[in-house]
């Protein structure tokens, strides 16, 4: 079935088999392996993407669902030149992965967050996060990478919060 | 070489492996698109045991994209069982059931096809004829003498019944003043990383070559995959360049892998077997330990706990494995950090008609640590005395390292008085205490929990000679190689696989710091399998010990080389020469700097001394330090490095609601040298957050059918953010006296004690009603009942 | 863990998605898919078709009228918790939403699509029982069916759902003028999970401080979320005495079974005291608002 897909920007019509979950389309269909495959049914967010803006798992959508809607994943975060924008550059500051498995979803679900709550607290981090399981760090240097992003947004001249920087 | 010494050993640098992590870049199996590649998907068994009457793959073969329909009995005609760590030869296994089917979800049968969707709808295709046979699923029914044997070959269901009297036992035991007795029971859980095991085999006609990538994490993976397909040793090429999405032990799919390249082989094709998550949880065969403890400990009215008779009894599942040895590892601190003066350890282990256990973080050492912590609770339940004080009465003091326990392993150095101490001056114990007390008179059930814990790390893989007489293995050594390229950079080799133990960031920061370069400089690579020093994988907490030391080692190898050179090329003694940062000084004042250093190296032969290789490079291979001897009389040194956590835990909850919320988490944590205290800092936080799972949460549980019913993640519960608190972490460093900076191993951390300590805040909670409960995952319902069985019978 | 094969419809109105729907047995709606793509994965549902109703003109939005408030069936959860008309007007239902999934799930899943499901632990279907909210389904025909929640949950995963017909929007009772409080409690091994038991409360009261009206719905402990009894509350002062003999004495024949999680004698303890305690937290919540 045809379908106009928007990933990180670029809009593209492929054909996409209607069984074809959002998250096989992205990495079987057009090569963005960023986003993980953890449980395809769920509950583990190693597959989330943002999807207008905010954050959703790709298992769960299916391909054809995706037609028209604005998607972005890690590889969109960054141009490829080696920079790092500023969630991204928190983790690596705090530690905030291990296997690194689970954290492009975590990336983006920070981003849904900053997007919509420029200071959030440790509770409300831990709300964002709670629908992404991570089995290396126990969390507390994801949630001390998020507060670290936050603040760094809040306190740059340039960025404004939730912004994807390049 | 001290503190103040290091440049970066011991620093907050950040973890070179994040920046690929970060940007989405990682290189997981499942990223690897190789043109051609067929994929896999299994026949799952439905039944926990059956004969295999028939298999009919006609309808599945003649689907669109379907190539081939492999069976148990085509595969095991042509490679060898795989391998058990036991001498249990009878209990065969295959990566398909040959004949019989021994647990529900066991693999019958594997369609490849063009997709995996495609081979997901032939797998349904697939008729398999059985006819039903009893099945076992309880250790102790497993046990009994009319029980059906898993593997009827094979005669029983006992894999492994050894007995072992360290010290005088019988003496110590009709020489105390008190006894008890107690069972406890660790439920079968496990790691299960947020990646599925994958691997994707591609065979060369032309070059006689098997080329392997896979999420794999386990030793002489090479080895055992050209043994199983009778190939020869350098015909086997494992990628070690591949990412590998979290394992903790279990990531060990040799039989995914046998499957694969002989699918490979057979069809000409790259195949790929990437596990979906019910078939990872049915038949991934990585569920871990599923343990009984049964112990008599006797001691003294004062406290002394003088002696220990412990029985563990293991369900193994449906194959023997290595699971057997989970039972042996824990011999190297069977007696915890206490000073107890004899034990008995009967370990035992059964087949049940469940999956296969594999190794999970600690290899067993986790469920005996919180038999021996209980054991210590109710010790000191029973004669009145305070948890901590009857602990502080028998841990090993400071001023007896090294210090040598019944079981014959030598523990290297700790501290333990002092690092409790300063874990309850952190958390004010005594605010604590009256917090927990002003909880229950809110009507909550408030309770605290400690444990005190030992990580043994860096091992000698010992309890594979001593379990079994027939294996001689007396070393468990890791290489590493260290170049310096004609343009002056410097490169290290490690020859493994990574889960996310930052084995890269180990590497650069002992290497820049014998170099006295900095590590952001060094490039580390992982050539494959065929073009690496021999290694053992990051098992057993055993990298910053032994890839530390095989890393820091080599460097100092190609530092005495430079030097070499460089006093040759000043004409004086290399001996009263200086190396810094790259620099050789003369102690008259004259130096040679690194560009001339390597020039020499790499082009002037005629300027080496004599003796000195030219092209500057330099390989270690690191033995375990006390690796030297095979077991006698029963007794081993096991590990060389023992590092040490305390944790201290308040929780609370609603006495009929039962959900154990948790109030403070302190952890007092001494692994030694910290290498990097990033990596350090996340593998205890982590190993935390995986032992509340142990004792809260997880379980694979199987019904009376022998049907698993926690096959998903709606079912098997992990933590997420809200279950696993912010944690506060008490250092202390007792360097090890046997490793190249006084590093020890930390990759177990947090795990070996947390299900432990919150266990023990769950019965410290209970004991105004003077009930206890005795098995993990302790159950919100299970609490809750016995409270209200416990208020019923009041 | 791929889906078996289906086609995909996405129609533009009503009326096409109940021709598909009236045409093909097998035929299934998608809404936000949360629950139901996890069931085609591990092939426990095989549609024939899969009819996408989100972009379905008139389903979605949040309309207030003089006594109701109206959600379109395939309202995304993350709106309608973000809703302040909601919040204002229908608080329970705000207070409900709070325990639906975690934030990735909220922002696909959708109101109607949970109630169409019918998950007797689903937290959307509690709050429209305890509320009396009207679920109105749309035929083939063309026509509105109104069912009561009572008459529409019928077991585990299983309504009286019309053949053909499609859920369009729920119709809840908007609060009283009065101090309205409500409560809502949940207990499950973690935040997420479904729940062992849950409890929504909702009470009015009189100008004396007086209680004029309660309600309580119980989750997640029977075949459905059910409707309780509570009004001998009415005309007490709601202390917890008062609540306590009310509740042990409403769900004294609670019907609850055994499972993997949780035996059935900690269901039934932990419902009543989850409707204690959702009680106790509408009763404050309405103290509150009287001053």
């Amino acid at each position: 079935m045809k379908t106009e897909l928007t990933v990180n920007g670029q809009t593209r019509v492929i054909d996409v088999e209607p069984r074809t979950t959002l998250l096989d389309v992205l990495r079987d269909g057009l090569g963005l392996t960023a986003t993980h495959a953890g449980c395809e049914h769920g509950v583990c967010g190693a597959c989330t993407v943002l999807v207008d803006g905010e954050a959703v798992r790709s298992c769960l959508i299916l391909g054809v669902q995706a037609d028209g809607l604005d998607i972005r994943t890690v590889e969109g975060l960054t141009s490829g030149d080696g920079a790092l924008d500023i969630v991204q550059d928190a983790f690596c500051e705090t530690h905030g992965l291990q296997c690194g498995y689970c954290t492009s979803g975590m990336i983006l679900a920070a981003h849904a967050l900053l997007r919509v709550n420029a200071a959030p607290d440790e509770e409300e981090i831990r709300e964002a996060i709670s629908g992404n399981i991570c089995r290396c760090t126990g969390y507390q240097q994801i949630v001390e990478a998020i507060q670290l992003a936050a603040e760094r947004i809040r306190t740059s001249n340039t960025l404004k919060a939730g912004e994807v920087v390049k | 070489m001290t503190d103040q010494q290091r440049r970066f050993v011991s620093t907050n640098r950040r973890v070179r492996e994040d920046r690929r992590f970060v940007a989405g870049a990682g290189r997981y199996v499942a990223d690897l698109d190789m043109p051609g590649t067929l994929h896999v998907a299994l026949v799952a068994s439905t039944a926990p045991a059956a004969r295999i009457l028939g298999i009919d793959a006609s309808e599945a073969l003649a689907m669109e994209g379907v190539v081939d329909v492999l069976t148990g009995e085509e595969l095991s005609a042509a490679v060898t069982p795989l391998m058990n760590g036991l001498d249990t030869p009878l209990v065969r296994r295959f990566p398909l059931a040959v004949g019989q089917i021994r647990y529900a979800g066991e693999w019958v049968a594997a369609v490849v096809a063009e997709s995996r969707a495609l081979a997901e709808d032939a797998a349904e295709k697939v008729r398999v004829r059985t006819e039903a046979l009893p099945f076992v699923i309880d250790a102790e029914a497993a046990l009994e003498p009319d029980a059906t044997p898993v593997h009827p070959e094979h005669g029983s269901n006992l894999l492994l019944d050894r007995t072992f009297d360290w010290g005088p036992v019988a003496e110590d035991f009709a020489a105390a003043e008190e006894r008890l007795s107690l069972r406890v029971t660790w439920g079968r859980n496990s790691t299960v990383p947020i990646e599925t095991f994958g691997v994707i085999a591609r065979w060369n006609p032309w070059e006689e070559m098997l080329d392997v990538w896979a999420s794999i994490q386990m030793p002489k993976y090479a080895d055992q995959i050209a043994r199983a397909l009778k190939l020869p040793g350098n015909a086997v090429r494992v990628h070690y360049d591949v990412d590998v999405g979290g394992s903790y032990g279990v990531k060990r799919g040799i039989k995914h892998t046998v499957l694969v390249a002989y699918l490979a082989r057979k069809l000409g094709r790259p195949v790929r077997l990437i596990e979906d998550r019910l078939e990872n949880m049915r038949a991934g065969d990585a569920q871990g330990p599923e343990r009984i403890f049964d112990i008599d400990v006797a001691f003294d009215r004062d406290g002394t706990v003088r002696s220990m008779k412990m029985r563990a009894l293991d369900n193994a599942g449906a194959y023997a494995g290595r699971a057997p040895f989970q039972l042996g590892k824990p011999i190297g601190a069977i007696v915890g950090p206490y000073r107890i003066g004899s034990v008995q350890y009967r370990a035992m282990s059964v087949t049940t008609n469940k999956a296969v256990q594999e190794a999970v973080r600690g290899f067993g050492q986790a469920p005996t640590n919180y038999a021996i912590e209980t054991m210590m609770d109710r010790v000191a339940a029973h004669l009145g005395i305070d948890r901590l004080e009857l602990r502080r009465r028998n841990l090993i003091r400071a001023e007896e390292f090294p210090y040598t326990i019944p079981s014959g392993s030598t523990y290297d150095s700790g501290d333990y008085h002092t690092v409790i101490d300063k874990v309850l001056a952190h958390a004010d114990y005594e605010a604590l205490k009256a917090e927990r007390d002003r909880l229950r008179a809110e009507g909550l059930c408030a309770g605290i929990g400690i444990a005190a814990c030992l990580e043994p790390s860096g091992g000698n893989s010992s309890f594979e000679p001593l379990l079994n007489e027939k294996n001689r293995t007396s070393t468990w050594m890791e290489g590493s190689r260290v170049t310096i390229d004609a343009l002056g950079f410097v490169t290290v080799a490690i020859h493994t696989t990574s889960s996310g133990q930052g084995h890269e960031t180990l590497a650069a920061t002992v290497v820049g710091e014998e170099l006295g370069i900095d590590p952001d400089r060094i490039r580390v690579t992982r050539p494959d399998s065929l073009s690496s020093l021999p290694g053992n994988s990051p098992v057993g907490s055993r990298m910053a010990i032994m890839l530390g030391g095989a890393a820091a080692r080599a460097a100092r190898n190609l530092k005495r080389q430079l030097v070499a050179i460089g006093a040759h090329a000043m004409g004086i003694d290399p001996d009263t020469a200086s190396y810094e940062a790259g620099t050789i000084t003369a102690p008259d004042g004259r130096s040679i700097g690194w560009d001339e250093l390597v020039d020499i190296g790499h082009r002037r032969f005629h300027d080496l001394p004599s003796g000195t290789n030219p092209g500057l490079t330099a390989s270690f291979i690191q033995q375990v330090p006390t690796g030297v001897a095979l077991p006698k009389d029963g007794k081993v040194q096991m590990y060389p490095c023992y590092s040490f956590e305390f944790h201290l835990v308040l929780m609370a909850f609603d006495p009929v609601l039962a959900k154990p919320e948790i109030r403070r988490y302190v952890i007092g944590h001494d692994c030694g040298t910290v290498i990097n205290p990033h990596i350090v800092r996340g593998m205890t936080l982590g190993g935390i957050a995986h032992g509340i799972g142990a004792a809260l949460l997880e379980e694979f549980t199987y019904d009376e059918g022998g049907q698993l019913m926690t096959q998903s993640f709606l079912d098997y519960l992990m933590p997420s953010s809200h279950e696993v608190p912010s944690v506060e972490i008490v250092h202390h460093c007792t360097p090890s006296p046997l490793t190249e900076f006084g590093q020890k191993g930390s990759g177990e951390s947090g795990y070996l004690g947390a299900p432990a300590a919150i266990s023990g805040a769950v019965q410290d909670a209970l004991s105004p009603w003077g009930v206890t409960v005795d098995k993990l995952p302790l159950r919100m319902s299970t609490i809750s009942d016995t409270i209200a069985d416990a208020e019923t019978a009041a | 863990m791929k889906p078996a094969q289906f086609d995909y419809a996405r129609p533009k109105t009503v009326e096409e998605a109940c021709g598909i729907l009236a045409a093909d047995m097998d035929a299934r709606v998608l809404a936000g898919g949360q629950t139901l793509v996890p069931m085609l994965a591990m092939r426990l549902s095989r549609p024939s078709v899969l009819v996408d109703i989100t972009r379905i003109a008139g389903l979605q939005g949040i309309a207030c009228s003089d006594d109701t408030v109206e959600i379109g069936a395939v309202t995304r959860q993350a709106a309608a918790l973000a809703s302040e008309v909601i919040r204002a007007e229908v608080p329970l239902l705000a207070k409900a939403l709070r325990h639906v999934g975690h934030p990735p799930t909220r922002c696909r899943g959708t109101v109607g699509g949970s109630v169409a499901h019918g998950d007797p632990s689903a937290e959307i279907p509690l709050a429209v029982t305890v509320l009396g909210a009207e679920i109105v389904f749309v035929g083939e025909d063309g026509e509105e069916e109104r069912f009561a929640p009572e008459d529409f949950f019928i077991g585990p995963m299983l309504t009286t759902a019309p053949m053909g017909g499609l859920l369009t929007r729920l119709v809840f009772p908007r609060r009283a003028a009065a101090p309205t409080g409500t409560g809502f409690r949940e207990v499950a091994s973690r935040r997420s999970d479904y729940a062992f038991a849950s409890a929504g409360a909702q009470v009015v009261l009189n100008a004396d401080g007086t209680c004029a009206e309660a309600r309580l719905g119980i989750g997640s402990v029977g075949d459905t979320p059910v409707a309780v009894d509570i009004s001998g509350l009415s005309g007490t002062r709601l202390t917890a005495q008062d609540i306590r003999g009310a509740v042990v004495e409403a769900l004294s024949d609670l019907e609850t079974v055994d499972d993997l999680h949780a035996t059935a004698s900690y269901r039934k303890r932990a419902a009543v005291r989850l409707a204690e305690l959702a009680l106790a937290e509408a009763r404050d919540d309405a103290l509150e608002q009287a001053g």
